[in-house]
C-alpha cells in the first residue's frame, strides 16, 4: 500500500538515506528501529513529502507521489514532542486538518469529539494546549493526526519525550487505537521494546539503509548480522567452528556446577540477567526467571541449547 | 507544481520590489547624494576640533554608567519574584520610547539653574534612556540561566563572590557586550539630548552635522562629517550585530518559575532599595516635567495648557496644530514602516544570509539627522523637488522606524518552530495557507508591538523631522525645540506642557499596541 523505493537523501554531503526500501501493507504497522542518526526521521519526512529525495520514489497505492507536496498527500504525521499549535486550543488543533479540507463546522465538532474520545481525552476541547501534561499533549497530537482520516499515519518517536509508567500506558493505548481503526502506520523509534510492542514487522535501520525487516519473533530468533544482534540487546557473539554466531541469552541455561564464574546478576523486571565468564575467558549472558538464581562470585555450569545459536552474516561494510 | 512555484516566486519578487524601491529612493539615494557631496568638490573643509573625540568619550562614559546603574535593576527583575514585577518590567521601557526632546526638557526642568547644560546632564539623560536596554537584554538573559548552574558551582565549593566571578559574569558576558554595544550606538548617535542639553560648546558628530547644514549652510562640511559618522556607526553596528547573534545562540532556557525566588532577610532590604532608587531615578525627571507644566505664574493651574491654543511668536501656527500634525504624520509613517519593515522581515527571516540582517540595521545607524540632511540635498532640485511636500516628514519618520520593525518582526518570525509549519503542511495546508494559519497569528502580538514602536518613534522623531518639516507644518518635537530656543518662563512652561502632551500620546500608543497584540493570546 505504501512503498519507498530506493530513496536517497543527502544533507550537506552527509548521506541520511542511502537507497532505502520499505514496504507497508494495508492495515499494517511497520516499526522502524535504529539508533539516532540512522536516517529514521528523514525517512518519515520523505514519506510525508516534507523532504524531497535526491533519487528514488515514494508510492502510495501504486501511484508515484514523489513530486506531490506534503499538503496534498493525505498522509498524517505525529511529531516527536507533539508540536501542537500554541495559538489554538485542543479543539482548534485537532480540527485543523478538517478545517483546511473545508469540512463544515458541525461535522468537525463531531469528529473532534470522536477522536478525542478515542485517545481518552473526552471533554478536553476548550483546554489551552499550554496547560496539558506531556502525555496529554502527545494524545492531542495523535488525535490531530488521526482526525482527517489519513491514508497512513507516520509516528516520529511519539513516546520519546515521556518516561516511566506514562510511556508504558501510552504505548498500550497506541497499540489499541491502531488495532481499533485498522490503521496503516509507520512508527519510528530507537527503543527495541517499543518497536516489538507496536510493529507487526520491524525494519532495522543503520546508516540510511534497512539492514533487516521481519516480524518481531523472527527478528529476535534470526538476527541477520552482529550489529543487529547487538542492537537488539544480544551480547553473546562468538566464534563457533570458524563461524560467527550469536547465542540468544534465553538459550544459555544455568545449572549447579563448577565450570564458570558468575560476574554479575541484574534483575530487569520479571527476568534476571546473569553474566558469567568461563575459565577460557569467554563471557556469556543468560536470562532466568528463577527466584533461586545464582549470586555474583559463585560458580555454575552452563548448557547451550543449539536451537538458540544463530549464524550471523558478515555485514557488507557500509558505503 | 512548477507553475505554482513560479507564481509564488513572482509574488515574492513583487513583494520584494516594493520595499526595495522605497528604500532605494528614500534611503540609498539621499545617502548617495551625501557621499557624492562629501567626496567631490574642492576646497578644504574646516572642522571644529574635538568633535569626534567628544562623540566617542561621551558615548563610552554613557555606556559605562548605564551598565553600572542598570545591572542591579536587571538582577532584581531577573531573579526575584515580588508583587508588581510585571509592571516594573513594563515601566522600565517607558523612558526608552519617550521622545528625546521630552527627556531633554524634563532634565532642563529638573536640574538647578546654571547646571542645566553640560556633560553631566547629557550623561544623566543617556542613562535614563538606555537603562531599559540593560534591564531587558541582560535581565532577560539572566532570567534564563538555570539556577542549577549556581547550585553546581556551590557544591563544587564556590562561594557567592567566587560564583559571581566564575559563573555569572562569564555566562552573562555575551548579553553584557550586546547591551553595551547598543547603548554605545544610541549614545553615539544621540541628537536631541546633546543639542538641547549640551549647550553651545558641546558638539558631537551628530549635532555638528546639524549645525553645519542648518546654521552655517556649509553643506560640504556636513557631508564630510556624515561620512565620518557613517564609518563609525557602520563599525558599531557590525560589532553589535555579531554580539547580538551570540546572545540569540545561547540556550539555557529555564522556566521562569524555576528561576524566580522571593527575597528573604537582608535581600529584601537590598531589593527594595534598588527598586526604590530606580523609581526615583526614572520618575523624578518626568515628575519635574509635569510639575513645571502645571506651575503657572499665580500658583498651580492649566495656564500653559490653555496657552497651547493661542498664537505664539515661537511658531507660525497655534501649538495644538502641531499635535494634530504629529498624530497624522506618525499614523502615515507607521503604515509605511509596517509594510516595508514587514516585507523586509519576512525576507530576512527566511534567508540565512546574515548581511541582509546587517543591511536592515543600517538606517538605525545612518542616524535620523543624516537621513534628514540627505533628504535636504537629494530632493532639492527637479525632478525630485520634494522639499515643500509635507509627505517627506512621514517618509523620513518611517525610515527611522523601519529597523525597529524589522528587528521585532524578524525575531518573532524566527522564533516560530519550523515543525509547526511542517505539521500544518502535513495536515493539508498549502504554503499560502501555512502563512495565514501559522505565521500571521503567531507574529500578531509582535506586529502590535512593532506598530506601537513605529508610532512612538515617529511621534518622537526630532533628528530627521527638524530638517524636513515645513515651518507651517511643525510636529510637536519641533515645536518644543522652538519654545526652548526662546527666553522666558512663558516659553519654558509651554515647552513643558507640550512635552507632557507628547509623553502622554507616546505612552497611549504603546499601551494600545500592547492591548492590540496581547488580547488574543490570552496571556
Amino acid at each position: 500500500m505504501l512503498r519507498v523505493d530506493n530513496v536517497s537523501v543527502a544533507f550537506d554531503g552527509c548521506q541520511a538515506l542511502a537507497g532505502t526500501r520499505i514496504e507497508v501493507a494495508e492495515g499494517e504497522t511497520l516499526a522502524v528501529l535504529g539508533p539516532s542518526g540512522s536516517g529514521k526521521t528523514t525517512l518519515l519526512r520523505v514519506i510525508a513529502g516534507l523532504t524531497r529525495p535526491d533519487c528514488g520514489r515514494v508510492l502510495l497505492d501504486g501511484r508515484d507521489v514523489t513530486a506531490v507536496p506534503a499538503h496534498a498527500r493525505g498522509i498524517g504525521l505525529m511529531f516527536q514532542d507533539g508540536v501542537l499549535f500554541p495559538h489554538r486550543d485542543v479543539a482548534g488543533n485537532v480540527e485543523f486538518g478538517l478545517r483546511i479540507a473545508g469540512v463544515p463546522r458541525e461535522q468537525r465538532r463531531r469528529r473532534v469529539a470522536e477522536v478525542l474520545e478515542l485517545v481518552g481525552l473526552r471533554g478536553f476541547e476548550q483546554r489551552p494546549v499550554a496547560t496539558l501534561s506531556g502525555g496529554e499533549q502527545q494524545r492531542v497530537a495523535l488525535s490531530r493526526a488521526l482526525a482527517p482520516a489519513p491514508r497512513a499515519l507516520l509516528l516520529d518517536e511519539p513516546l520519546g519525550s515521556l518516561d516511566g509508567p506514562l510511556r508504558a500506558r501510552l504505548l498500550d493505548d497506541l497499540a489499541e487505537v491502531f488495532e481499533a481503526i485498522g490503521l496503516t502506520a509507520v512508527h519510528v523509534t530507537h527503543d527495541v521494546g517499543e518497536a516489538f510492542a507496536l510493529g507487526h514487522r520491524v525494519a532495522v535501520m543503520l546508516e540510511g539503509r534497512v539492514v533487516q525487516c521481519a516480524p518481531p519473533d523472527e527478528l529476535w530468533t534470526r538476527p541477520r548480522d552482529e550489529w543487529t544482534a547487538r542492537f537488539l540487546g544480544m551480547t553473546n557473539v562468538c566464534e563457533l567452528d570458524g563461524r560467527r554466531v550469536v547465542v540468544r541469552p534465553e538459550a544459555v541455561r544455568l545449572r549447579r556446577g563448577d565450570d564458570v564464574t558468575v560476574l554479575s546478576v541484574e534483575r530487569r523486571g520479571a527476568v534476571v540477567h546473569v553474566r558469567v565468564r568461563g575459565d577460557d575467558g569467554d563471557e556469556f549472558e543468560a536470562v532466568t526467571t528463577e527466584l533461586d538464581h545464582p549470586r555474583a562470585g559463585g560458580r555454575v555450569t552452563i548448557d547451550i541449547d543449539p536451537a538458540g545459536v544463530v549464524e550471523l552474516e558478515e555485514r557488507p561494510s557500509p558505503g | 507544481m512548477d507553475r505554482n512555484g513560479a507564481s509564488v516566486r513572482l509574488a515574492l519578487g513583487a513583494a520584494v520590489a516594493l520595499p526595495g524601491a522605497f528604500l532605494g529612493l528614500f534611503f540609498a539615494y539621499p545617502l548617495g547624494s551625501i557621499l557624492a557631496r562629501g567626496l567631490t568638490g574642492d576646497g578644504s573643509v574646516e572642522l571644529r576640533p574635538g568633535v569626534l573625540w567628544f562623540s566617542v568619550w561621551q558615548a563610552g562614559a554613557s555606556t559605562a554608567l548605564t551598565l553600572a546603574l542598570g545591572l542591579p535593576l536587571a538582577w532584581v527583575v531577573a531573579r526575584f519574584d515580588f508583587p508588581g514585577r510585571a509592571l516594573v518590567r513594563a515601566l522600565v521601557v517607558v523612558p526608552f520610547v519617550l521622545p528625546t526632546v521630552v527627556v531633554a526638557t524634563a532634565f532642563l526642568t529638573l536640574l538647578p539653574e546654571g547646571q542645566q547644560r553640560g556633560i553631566l546632564p547629557i550623561l544623566a539623560a543617556h542613562v535614563f534612556f538606555n537603562v531599559a536596554i540593560v534591564v531587558r537584554i541582560v535581565g532577560g538573559y539572566w532570567a534564563r540561566i538555570h539556577p542549577r548552574l549556581w547550585e553546581a558551582a556551590a557544591t563544587l565549593g564556590a562561594g557567592p563572590a567566587s560564583r559571581l566571578r566564575t559563573v555569572t559574569l562569564p555566562v552573562l558576558a555575551p548579553a553584557l557586550a550586546a547591551a553595551a554595544a547598543l547603548v554605545f550606538l544610541f549614545s553615539f548617535t544621540s541628537f536631541g539630548v546633546v543639542l538641547i542639553l549640551g549647550g553651545p560648546t558641546r558638539s558631537t558628530l551628530e549635532t555638528e552635522i546639524y549645525y553645519q547644514a542648518a546654521r552655517m549652510f556649509d553643506l560640504r562640511a556636513a557631508a564630510v562629517l556624515s561620512l565620518v559618522q557613517l564609518g563609525c556607526v557602520g563599525a558599531i553596528v557590525g560589532v553589535a550585530g555579531r554580539l547580538d547573534r551570540c546572545v540569540a545562540g545561547a540556550r539555557m532556557v529555564a522556566p521562569e518559575s524555576d528561576v524566580l525566588v522571593r527575597a528573604q532577610g537582608r535581600q529584601r532590604v537590598v531589593v527594595a532599595g534598588i527598586l526604590g532608587a530606580a523609581a526615583v531615578g526614572l520618575g523624578a525627571p518626568l515628575a519635574a516635567l509635569v510639575e513645571r507644566s502645571l506651575s503657572a505664574p499665580g500658583g498651580y493651574g492649566l495656564t500653559f495648557y490653555r496657552a497651547l491654543g493661542e498664537e505664539t511668536p515661537a511658531l507660525l501656527v497655534v501649538p495644538w496644530r502641531a499635535a494634530l500634525n504629529s498624530l497624522a504624520f506618525a499614523a502615515v509613517a507607521t503604515g509605511m514602516a509596517l509594510v516595508v519593515g514587514g516585507i523586509v522581515a519576512a525576507a530576512v527571516a527566511r534567508s540565512r544570509a546574515t548581511w541582509l540582517d546587517q543591511f536592515a540595521m543600517l538606517p538605525l545607524g545612518a542616524s535620523a539627522v543624516m537621513l534628514g540632511y540627505g533628504f535636504v540635498i537629494a530632493f532639492d532640485d527637479p525632478p525630485l523637488d520634494l522639499r515643500s511636500s509635507p509627505l517627506l516628514v512621514p517618509v523620513a519618520q518611517a525610515l527611522v522606524a523601519v529597523p525597529f520593525v524589522v528587528r521585532i518582526l524578524t525575531s518573532a518570525l524566527r522564533s516560530i518552530d519550523e515543525r509547526l509549519r511542517d505539521a500544518a503542511a502535513v495536515l493539508g495546508a498549502s504554503r499560502a495557507r501555512v502563512i495565514r494559519e501559522i505565521d500571521l497569528p503567531l507574529v500578531l502580538r509582535s506586529f502590535g508591538l512593532a506598530a506601537g514602536f513605529a508610532f512612538a518613534i515617529s511621534l518622537g522623531d526630532f533628528g530627521a523631522t527638524v530638517f524636513v518639516a515645513r515651518s507651517d507644518w511643525p510636529t510637536v518635537p519641533v515645536a518644543i525645540f522652538r519654545f526652548l530656543g526662546r527666553p522666558g518662563a512663558e516659553n519654558a512652561g509651554e515647552a513643558a506642557a507640550l512635552s507632557v502632551v507628547l509623553m502622554t500620546m507616546t505612552m497611549a500608543a504603546m499601551l494600545a499596541a500592547d492591548r492590540l497584540g496581547g488580547g488574543r493570546r490570552g496571556l
